[in-house]
């Protein structure tokens, strides 16, 4: 009688009842309003936190490295911790914006420009502690192949130096990646916007761009192009990071597991950040009907699924320590979860492995403010696995002698807070001047876009009816 | 016609649509009619249009590889000089041709190179950047980039006559027809 099998419609991308007009105007009046009163509090407050930064980089290179609190034998402290921590969360916005779109994820759109501009933002603090940490930083240009006074090139049997080129090569690569999706709408504020000044800024920036549907065609192939590049980019990207560690031998280092259980942290982390960026934008900004709470739910499966993924990883390195049956090896498992860092390691665990878990119920994956603070509680998780993996294994190596305890001094922390006023500024001179939504693309996903949902003798939109079943009607 | 813009060189006809299928079926009437110097203007890609207007498969994938290529040969060529040749280091005593160490750079800059090639690639073949551009004068066409669907016919075409553009865009359903004028 009555049919098993029914076709479920995936739920509009767009809430509301909007055309494309509305969708253009909703996004770009963000950049053609007068700045809001907030946005300069918090403008601000972010540029504060960036003299913080500036002071203590400044203060780093007249001192040196002694100001942090490294020790023997803890030789890698925060700086390596902050830099993995920053590279990961800009992992997402890649994989928002590459793997998605080669899945035919429909509904990154909403999300990717914002995310791509994360990723951008993210690697630049990142890379800054990989600079600042060498001590010397008026010969930094001693990591890149360039001729110098000893005629010396860089190793590149070295995996320090892997990372210079992927994190530098990942860098340009989103760059281009988020500035060619910008082009378009960029041309959109170039025909809105009414002052002179940034109808100029505006047209550089979208160089010409018209909308043919000649251009339009190799731009998708470049699109799809770039996508197809950035996958695996972004996978080997930290892949090398975890390299950093993976290659050497201090033991809880030394894993072939590093590469994958890296990328899937990365991952975690960066849908994180995103939500948490996106819960509060959605808010101010009034985007509800794109940024939807089915995206909302979406993120979190993907945040459920990596958040598993990592807490499998945990498993696995205890299993591989015990079967590896290397004595320090084992001794440093136990000595992470029972040892002088017993409480790092189990903020991580709470943070990482069990508070994703919530998100098996349906009914708190589409809470938003339940969303929000297990984003950031992932956050804080993801920090405390890159602290756990560097600062364990170092302190307690092979000679119990020279074990030590490592201690962050106020230089570390302050560092580490100001990277998030570098944050901050930037990403607010995004939302303030750059469209925060991929605007032609949101268009290209509607059903008004698709040519079959007019009537062929008319013309008028008249989309295709679907018959939808009665227990997901609610949720189309 | 007017007069006082006639020593301007007519650029072509601008003709515009109420949405994504209109722009494919009148895309589809130029083209049949033989135009060749034609284009169609929307605020987003629209799925089928090429073929709607015949387009060629696009070159850039070539550029892409050719840049890949460049990228990959490059990166092996700089390590090897830098490792073997130039600057021999004895690591203890591993070999000098460390190949398996040396694929993360190479693939590193193949990826760098061939993202370059397809960013540049895709501007060069669509001729930007180009600032000013004889459309721009249409106050109409400022809709391209919002809610717009445009098809231009152009004067280059051989087959270009005013009145007979006119007539088949009329014909084709098409409205807000405007002569575009190269005032450069």
């Amino acid at each position: 009688m009555s049919k098993t099998y029914e076709y479920v419609p995936e739920p509009a991308l767009v809430k509301g009842n909007h055309d494309f007009s509305s969708i253009n105007s909703l996004i770009t009046d963000i950049n053609l309003r007068p700045t809001p009163k907030g946005w300069y509090i918090a403008f601000g407050l972010s540029n504060l936190l960036l003299f913080v930064l500036l002071f203590s980089i400044g203060y780093l290179i007249w001192e040196g490295t002694g100001i942090w609190g490294l020790n023997q034998p803890v030789g890698w402290g925060w700086a390596i911790i902050n830099f993995v921590w920053w590279v990961g969360i800009g992992h997402a916005g890649t994989l928002i914006s590459a793997i998605l779109f080669l899945f035919r994820q429909d509904w990154r759109t909403a999300i990717n420009r914002f995310a791509e501009a994360m990723t951008i933002f993210a690697v630049m603090c990142a890379g800054i502690f990989p600079a600042i940490h060498v001590g010397r930083i008026w010969v930094i240009y001693w990591v890149f192949p360039v001729p110098n006074s000893m005629a010396m090139w860089p190793n590149f049997n070295s995996p320090l130096l892997w990372d210079v080129f992927a994190v530098s090569t990942y860098f340009t690569v989103s760059l281009l990646f988020w500035y060619v999706g910008l082009v378009p709408d960029f041309a959109t504020l170039r025909d809105r916007i009414k002052s002179k000044m940034g109808k100029m800024i505006y047209g550089v920036a979208a160089l010409g761009w018209r909308g043919s549907n000649r251009h339009w065609w190799n731009y998708e192939k470049a699109y799809m192009i770039l996508a197809g590049l950035a996958t695996p980019l972004v996978l080997s990207v930290h892949t090398i990071v975890s390299f950093d560690f993976a290659v050497s031998i201090i033991p809880g280092w030394h894993t072939t597991i590093f590469p994958p259980y890296f990328v899937a942290g990365a991952v975690f982390s960066g849908f994180a950040m995103v939500l948490t960026l996106m819960i509060i934008c959605r808010k101010i900004y009034k985007l509800e009907d794109i940024m939807t709470v089915d995206h909302i739910e979406k993120m979190n499966l993907i945040i459920l699924v990596t958040g598993s993924m990592v807490g499998f990883a945990y498993l696995m390195e205890f299993f591989i320590a015990w079967y590896g049956q290397v004595e320090y090896e084992k001794a440093i498992f136990i000595l992470r979860a029972t040892g002088p860092y017993a409480w790092a390691y189990w903020i991580m665990i709470t943070c990482n492995v069990l508070s994703p878990q919530f998100f098996w119920s349906k009914k708190l994956r589409r809470n938003v403010a339940f969303t929000f603070f297990i984003s950031i509680v992932v956050n804080i998780g993801m920090w405390f696995e890159r602290f756990v993996i560097t600062v364990t294994s170092l302190s307690t190596d092979y000679l119990p002698s020279s074990w030590g305890y490592f201690s962050p001094t106020i230089w570390d922390v302050l560092t580490y807070v100001g990277t998030f006023g570098l944050f901050f500024t930037f990403f607010l001179l995004f939302l303030r001047f750059m469209p925060m939504v991929a605007v032609a693309e949101i268009k290209g996903a509607m059903p008004q876009a698709d040519p079959h949902n007019y009537d062929p003798e008319t013309g008028d939109y008249s989309p295709q009816e679907i018959e939808i079943p009665e227990p997901n009607k609610e949720s189309v | 016609m007017s007069t006082e813009s006639s020593n301007n060189e007519i650029y072509g006809i601008l003709a515009e649509v109420r949405n994504p299928k209109e722009l494919i079926d009148i895309a589809r009437t130029v083209n049949k009619n033989g135009y060749k110097k034609y284009d169609t203007f929307s605020p987003f890609p629209i799925h089928g249009i090429d073929k709607a207007m015949s387009l060629q498969k696009s070159k850039l994938g070539w550029i892409v590889l050719g840049h890949g290529l460049l990228g990959f040969a490059g990166a092996l060529a700089m390590i090897y000089f830098m490792m073997v040749y130039d600057y021999p280091l004895n690591i203890s005593g591993k070999s000098l041709m460390n190949i398996p160490a040396w694929i993360p750079v190479t693939f590193e800059l193949t990826i760098l190179l061939s993202a370059f090639g397809a960013v540049f690639g895709m501007f060069f073949l669509n001729g930007l950047p180009r600032l000013n551009h004889p459309l721009f004068t249409s106050d109409n066409f400022k809709k391209a980039t919002n809610d717009g669907f445009f098809i231009c016919i152009e004067a280059d075409d051989p087959q270009f006559e005013p009145d007979k553009v006119r007539n088949l865009l009329t014909e084709a359903g098409a409205t807000q027809i405007e002569e575009i004028r190269d005032d450069s």
